[in-house]
């Protein structure tokens, strides 16, 4: 269970958001829509808690734990992931090699026994196989001269072999086609599970198509300003964002 | 609780430089400071011919004669000469030595060290241990050479070159001082007076060396200065790769290691000399460290010969050093990559120089700074193409990353293109440790400290692959623990 409480945080001097409250139950799916600016990526690193988005107010709690305590790598062993909008490059190290150090740094960090290379080979095998991803592009530098789908994809695949049980998807689907989206998609739908929170912060309703989400909230101007069931995201594709911006000024 | 985090960072300094213990080992010691007379005790020491005596007087006059060189980019404490200790070795029976004759305390150093100096094992065919030769150099003389038996089977001569001098005079006699010679710079001509050993190699014709040959290198006593001297001649068709390592004691003051390495690779030769330097870098306040004034030069005689020199220079207080290629043969080749970590107050101006004077000789240079804490690099590196080398070919990739708001980097290349048929390339880019990249690593579970090993482990990749197998894992943990503490 994620629970986040009257949340303030500020990027420099900024205020971004104030007073964000949410509740996002083991098992299910709950999808944050909101216009630019809304601060929906600074939930995402503020979840993840990325240096310089100071949360200056409120709590967020994930399964007991008081996640604005730690520091990312410890949240990322408690099983929160963070999906990038833009996936960054690392030059000169491999996909594989990337994955690899980062499963066994969390198993570390949780007290587990290492993955021995044949055991990760044969994981990364199968789910580079679901996601319909080019081996041979595994051993290449991460995200280096990826295409944007192919970024998309390789943040999906860590996800599928870091097993975690918070996943925040941020604009997941930007820079998607159709085929590429439905497969990333998949992806994330097989992760589906009674134990994972998903939090999908997206702008259109589009990926919802293909991720169905048990409840939908509107971000805008820092706060939660509605919530509802699936209907509500094909209610702001239809009228917009327009109606929440006022109320937020 | 303040008293407790300083004895936390005490104890985590401390780890920092695995090898900063001391061995109490019995040495003996010549009389301090620098005089003929020391250079003739030594020479004496080591049961030299009279010409090798003459040819160390000479290069103390020469030496007496020079100044100390002040171009490079480096500032340190001037070194008193009167003050080091020029001769330290161990107390032993006379005459080498099989291992079972090494003072079991000098094998124990070594064993701590992490030295494969265990021949039996691969003798005796234990699965995995690495078939490496070690001549290992213990202060002023080399302590003890494995698989030398081995080695001569194949032709191969590897030796202290204390021994060499006294069993091949003439070979020795025939190319010491042919690459760098005495009056090349200060420090050369220092080393040259007093030099006490270091590693001899000969590759007879024709023949691959059966496996790789490696000198460690240990400084152990105080107030001494550590001066080998290394020569390997890569006779026609031959090959070898050679591996050096280097390490010292802890100490506040700050220890010369002036050394002078000389390749010589006749037709069709093939030498691949690879380093990783880890000399005691002194503390986070920038106390003591090594002092590492290095003359490093390979003369590519022979027609279609190849030098590569690969390293990775982690330690010392101060680095002066530049392993350059003299391209004299025709098609002759000479490759540079480099990996130079810098972080507290280390500071390094090192880089190449690659002489084309042969025609269609090329060269390749590739050299990675990574300069954290207060620390400063400068890569400077010299490509000269002589007017009669026609079809000459450089490549230049000069690469530094910034890791924090305090050190410094620099590339100063010089380029001098006497034929116009020359075709040079050069590539510099420098960067910052990307906030992004270390936010992205660690929010997939890396520490902020795994996080910059594995991103500097990327930059430097292109160099590291160049390294032999077991040498590239070494290295690859020596530059997480070099960067320890670099960012937060």
């Amino acid at each position: 269970m994620l629970s986040i409480s009257n949340l303030h945080v500020s990027v420099g001097d900024k205020p971004i958001l104030k007073g964000l409250t949410l509740d996002v139950p083991a098992g299910e799916v709950h999808a944050v829509m909101g216009p630019n600016g809304a601060g929906k990526s600074t939930l995402g690193y503020a979840l993840s808690g990325r240096p310089g988005y100071e949360a200056t107010e409120g709590s967020v709690e994930w399964n007991g734990a008081d996640l604005l305590d730690l520091d990312p790598a410890e949240r990322a062993a408690k099983g929160v992931f963070l999906s990038f909008q833009y996936p960054i490059e690392i030059p000169g190290v491999p996909a594989l090699t990337f994955v690899r150090t980062a499963l066994n740094a969390q198993r570390r960090a949780r007290g587990e026994e290492e993955v021995s290379a044949p055991e990760f080979l044969k994981l990364v095998k199968a789910a580079s196989k679901a996601l319909k991803m080019d081996f041979d592009m595994l051993k290449r530098p991460l995200n280096v001269g990826f295409s944007g789908g192919e970024k998309k994809r390789m943040e999906i695949l860590q996800m599928a072999l870091l097993e975690p049980s918070l996943l925040i998807l941020d604009e997941t689907d930007s820079g998607l086609d159709i085929d590429a989206l439905r497969i990333v998609a998949d992806g994330v739908n097989a992760l589906r599970s009674p134990e994972r929170s998903m939090l999908v912060i997206t702008h259109y309703q589009r990926l919802l198509d293909y991720i169905k989400p048990d409840r939908v909230h509107v971000l805008a101007a820092g706060r939660i300003v509605a919530s509802g069931g699936p209907e509500l995201a094909l209610q702001l594709e239809a009228e917009g964002y327009d109606k929440y911006l006022p109320a937020a000024a | 609780m303040a008293a407790v985090k300083e004895t936390i960072d005490a104890v985590a300094e401390l780890e920092r430089y695995k090898y900063g213990f001391t061995s109490d080992v019995e040495q003996e010691f010549a009389p301090k400071g620098l005089n003929a007379d020391i250079v003739r005790f030594i020479s004496e020491k080591k049961g030299e011919p009279e010409w090798m005596l003459e040819w160390r007087l000479a290069a103390y006059e020469r030496w007496q004669a020079m100044e100390e060189p002040t171009w490079a980019a480096v500032k340190y404490a001037p070194v008193d000469y009167q003050d080091l200790f020029y001769y330290a070795a161990p107390k032993k029976k006379e005459g080498p030595k099989s291992l079972d004759e090494v003072d079991p305390e000098l094998l124990a150093v070594y064993e701590k060290l992490g030295i494969p100096l265990k021949e039996q094992e691969v003798l005796a065919g234990v699965e995995g241990a690495p078939r490496v030769a070690v001549d290992a150099v213990f202060d002023s003389v080399s302590v003890v050479t494995t698989f030398k038996e081995e080695l001569a089977k194949a032709g191969v001569i590897f030796m202290p070159i204390s021994e060499a001098l006294r069993e091949y005079p003439d070979l020795v006699r025939q190319y010491l001082g042919s690459v760098v010679p005495v009056s090349d710079n200060y420090f050369a001509a220092l080393n040259s007076a007093v030099f006490s050993d270091g590693s001899f190699v000969y590759i007879p014709p024709g023949v691959r060396c059966p496996m790789e040959l490696s000198t460690y290198f240990r400084i152990n006593a105080s107030q001494t200065g550590q001066f080998e001297r290394t020569l390997i001649i890569a006779d026609k068709g031959s090959y070898v790769s050679y591996l050096e390592g280097c390490t010292a004691p802890m100490r506040d003051e700050n220890q010369l290691h002036a050394a002078v390495v000389e390749i010589v690779a006749l037709d069709d030769a093939e030498v691949k000399y690879s380093t990783v330097q880890n000399w005691y870098p002194g503390d986070a306040e920038g106390r003591g460290g090594i002092y590492n004034f290095v003359t490093k030069r390979a003369d590519c005689r022979g027609d279609r010969s190849k030098v590569s020199w690969t390293q990775v220079e982690t330690g010392s207080a101060v680095t002066w050093k530049y392993p350059s290629c003299i391209l004299k043969g025709e098609e002759s080749s000479g490759e540079f990559y480099s990996i130079a970590i810098t972080n507290g107050h280390q500071q390094a101006d090192t880089g190449t120089k690659m002489i084309h004077l042969g025609r269609n000789s090329k060269s390749r240079i590739i050299a990675k700074a990574v300069s954290a804490g207060k620390s400063d690099s400068t890569y400077r590196g010299l490509v000269s193409v002589h007017p009669k080398a026609t079809g000459v070919r450089n490549f230049t990739q000069c690469d530094s990353l910034l890791i924090g708001k305090d050190c410094g980097s620099h590339t100063i290349p010089y380029i001098e293109a006497r034929n116009g048929s020359a075709q040079l390339e050069h590539e510099a880019t420098t960067t910052r440790l990307s906030d992004d990249q270390l936010f992205y690593a660690q929010q997939r579970g890396l520490s902020e400290e795994e996080a910059v090993a594995l991103l500097v482990n990327g930059f430097v990749r292109d160099v590291l692959q160049e390294l032999p197998m077991e040498f590239a894992v070494e290295a690859q943990k020596l530059v997480a623990i070099s960067l320890e503490g670099s960012v937060g």
